[in-house]
């Protein structure tokens, strides 16, 4: 069974309260901020190598990040994956989840044979969710969000639990198929000081624009469709008013307010 | 010169940080009041290789090193000192067996003790002295292939929990005939005594270990005999010393997030009182006990690490860091005002934890002596 895992190195929420933003570039400014895995990111690749552990096979870890997540990256190495694959190159920064997904979806191509791509549902930075999707469809395969169990059958097929708004739904699909996990999957194991001595025989490659042969016009800045047009951090400011007069006068005013805050169901 | 650290410490420091979050602190409102140590989480630390650190490879350990044992005791007593005060000390009880065992006894006893199948302690205090190691009066007789020891130590950190305690006893009519053994806790004579109540670093085991006639085979004998001394203050120097220090390390970095948490959400005079210039020089005070604790610290392991004599600068170490913890818990303590002696704040358990640190592996006066013979010599 060879699994692919796609991560994202976030920066630690530990420091979000003080991570600036850059009005010029549209950008966070990540100077001096250390980078971590999110939680899903790692029940994605925990996922993995229960699977790698119980059938057999390689788990490849991939992530489209600046090279100065190395350090991060190497912490899946630690964790049990054999092997970890950094694209990294100038030309893929600012890339939105569509071209994000364009290089991930390249590279797992380049890997050679797959069975099985794990992702976290949402990055916990953005949190868009587009990207597992949006790699299936590069890939042209199957694919399921939200997923809670994952259970091998025989035929190269994989039956999934996967949450919904109102509880569950059981899916079956062929494989390969990318696999987008929630919370509660599992447990991710923390890295042990085995771990860590055995990550000293693992390696890190990185690979470049050059390396995976893209389209330069459909990575990074260039190749985004989406255009972040202003960021900005949320004012938090709580106004009190007060209405007077009889009841039904008050009601009144009060629904058409919460009409005109788009609050109400349509 | 390069402060940075490498790649694996970096994921070591994150792996321990998760892990004392998770695991640990759920437990330390539970070891404050029964004072219990919590066997589960020795498991679990066991399980993740905690335990043989600095034991090689070859004998079951990873051979991390000094630097990755005071990252990882740095970030487990950041939660609860009193585990990294028990970690540590497991860790001194087989460094003792590591710098002064020979290839037998290493090959016999540490690998048990780097997979957590064994814990180990030293044990060297007695009620007649402890910063004095030549005013005990534990006595080992040499009778054909056997010592037979008798005597009482007290104040053993992990005196219930430890398999094999590494004790000194007294072999000759010398004053400096002391001599160093192992001792296997089911070996007739040998039981557990008294358990403290400590004021601090509750959860931690600190007790009374009482040997009578307790026959051990001379093979137990760690050293050449009338090296006991050099023997266990040698790994009270490279374990016992820098690890109570990162315990310091542990106290402060717990400290100064429990402070500026504390100063930024508590309104006095309509803002925060991290908005006093009072408040923030207790702050700043704290962050710099904690940098410079840890610059010290570390350089000490680091020349651990690279076989380089560093007595001073492990003294030097243990000496600031936990002086530091002292002053940084204290401060802590009147930032929170009265909710700083509430049980609710971990401000006063940093404040009890960190006073017991002065006294293990060495008072600050014992340290004291130790780096002034660096300048005077």
């Amino acid at each position: 069974m060879k699994i692919v895992v796609c991560v994202k190195p976030i920066p630690d929420p530990s420091y979000w309260a003080r991570l600036p933003l850059d009005p010029k570039t549209h950008t966070l400014r990540r100077e001096g901020i250390p980078n971590v895995l999110g939680l899903l990111d790692k029940c994605a690749l925990e996922e993995a190598l229960r699977i790698r552990d119980s059938c057999g096979g390689k788990v490849t870890v991939v992530s489209m990040a600046p090279l100065s997540t190395l350090g991060t990256l190497y912490q899946t190495l630690a964790m049990g994956a054999d092997e970890v694959v950094l694209l990294s190159d100038r030309c893929f920064a600012g890339a939105d989840t569509l071209a994000t997904s364009y290089v991930l979806a390249t590279a797992i191509k380049k890997l050679g044979q797959y069975h099985l791509v794990l992702c976290g549902d949402k990055s916990l930075d953005v949190g868009t969710g587009q990207v597992a999707p949006q790699v299936a469809e590069f890939l042209a395969i199957p694919h399921v969000c939200h997923v809670l169990k994952i259970d091998l059958l025989d035929g190269g097929r994989v039956r999934v639990k996967a949450k919904t708004d109102d509880g569950h739904i059981i899916l079956e699909t062929d494989l390969p198929a990318v696999l987008a996990v929630h919370r509660g999957i599992n447990q991710p194991r923390l890295v042990s000081l085995m771990g860590l001595v055995a990550a000293r025989e693992r390696e890190i490659k990185v690979w470049g624009a050059s390396d995976l042969e893209v389209d330069p016009a459909r990575v990074g800045l260039v190749g985004s469709p989406t255009q972040v047009a202003q960021v900005f951090a949320p004012q938090r400011r709580r106004r009190g008013e007060l209405l007077q007069g009889e009841a039904e006068e008050m009601v009144r005013s009060l629904m058409a307010r919460l009409e005109q805050a788009g609050v109400m169901p349509t | 010169m390069d402060f940075s650290l490498t790649q694996e410490h970096e994921v070591l420091r994150q792996s321990m940080k998760e892990f004392g979050e998770r695991v640990i602190a759920p437990k330390v409102r539970e070891m404050e009041e029964t004072s219990e140590m919590p066997m589960d989480v020795m498991a679990e630390m066991a399980k993740l290789g905690m335990m043989g650190v600095t034991i090689p490879r070859d004998l079951g350990g990873t051979g991390l090193g000094h630097l990755a044992r005071m990252i990882m005791i740095e970030e487990i007593a950041r939660i609860s000192a009193a585990i990294g005060m028990s970690l540590q000390m497991l860790h001194t009880g087989a460094g003792a067996i590591l710098g002064g065992g020979n290839d037998e006894q290493r090959k016999k006893y540490l690998p048990d003790l780097a997979t957590g199948l064994r814990f180990a302690t030293l044990a060297v205090t007695e009620p007649a002295g402890g910063s004095d190691p030549f005013a005990i009066q534990t006595t080992a007789k040499l009778e054909g292939d056997l010592y037979t020891i008798s005597g009482r130590k007290c104040f053993i950190e992990n005196s219930h929990l430890a398999d094999i305690h590494t004790v000194t006893a007294r072999t000759g009519e010398g004053p400096r005939d002391i001599s160093t053994f192992i001792v296997d806790k089911d070996t007739p004579g040998w039981r557990p005594g008294r358990l403290e109540h400590k004021m601090g670093l509750r959860g931690s085991q600190v007790g009374e270990v009482i040997l009578e006639n307790c026959k051990v085979p001379k093979e137990n004998l760690l050293g050449a005999e009338g090296q006991g001394v050099r023997v266990a203050l040698g790994g009270i120097s490279a374990y016992g010393r820098p690890g109570t220090a990162a315990c310091g390390l542990g106290i402060l970095n717990g400290c100064l997030e429990a402070a500026t948490r504390f100063a930024k959400e508590r309104i006095l005079y309509g803002k925060p009182i991290a908005e006093l210039q009072a408040i923030q020089w207790n702050i700043c005070d704290i962050y710099l006990d904690l940098e410079t604790s840890r610059l010290l610290v570390y350089r000490a392991a680091w020349m651990l690490d690279t076989a380089q004599r560093a007595d001073a600068e492990i003294a030097a170490a243990k000496f600031y860091a936990t002086e530091a913890a002292v002053r940084a818990a204290k401060k802590t303590m009147d930032i929170h005002g009265a909710y700083g002696c509430m049980n609710e704040y971990a401000a006063q358990r940093y404040y009890r934890d960190a006073q017991l640190l002065i006294s293990a592996a060495g008072t600050s006066e014992i340290q004291r002596m130790i780096m002034v013979r660096k300048p005077l010599s």
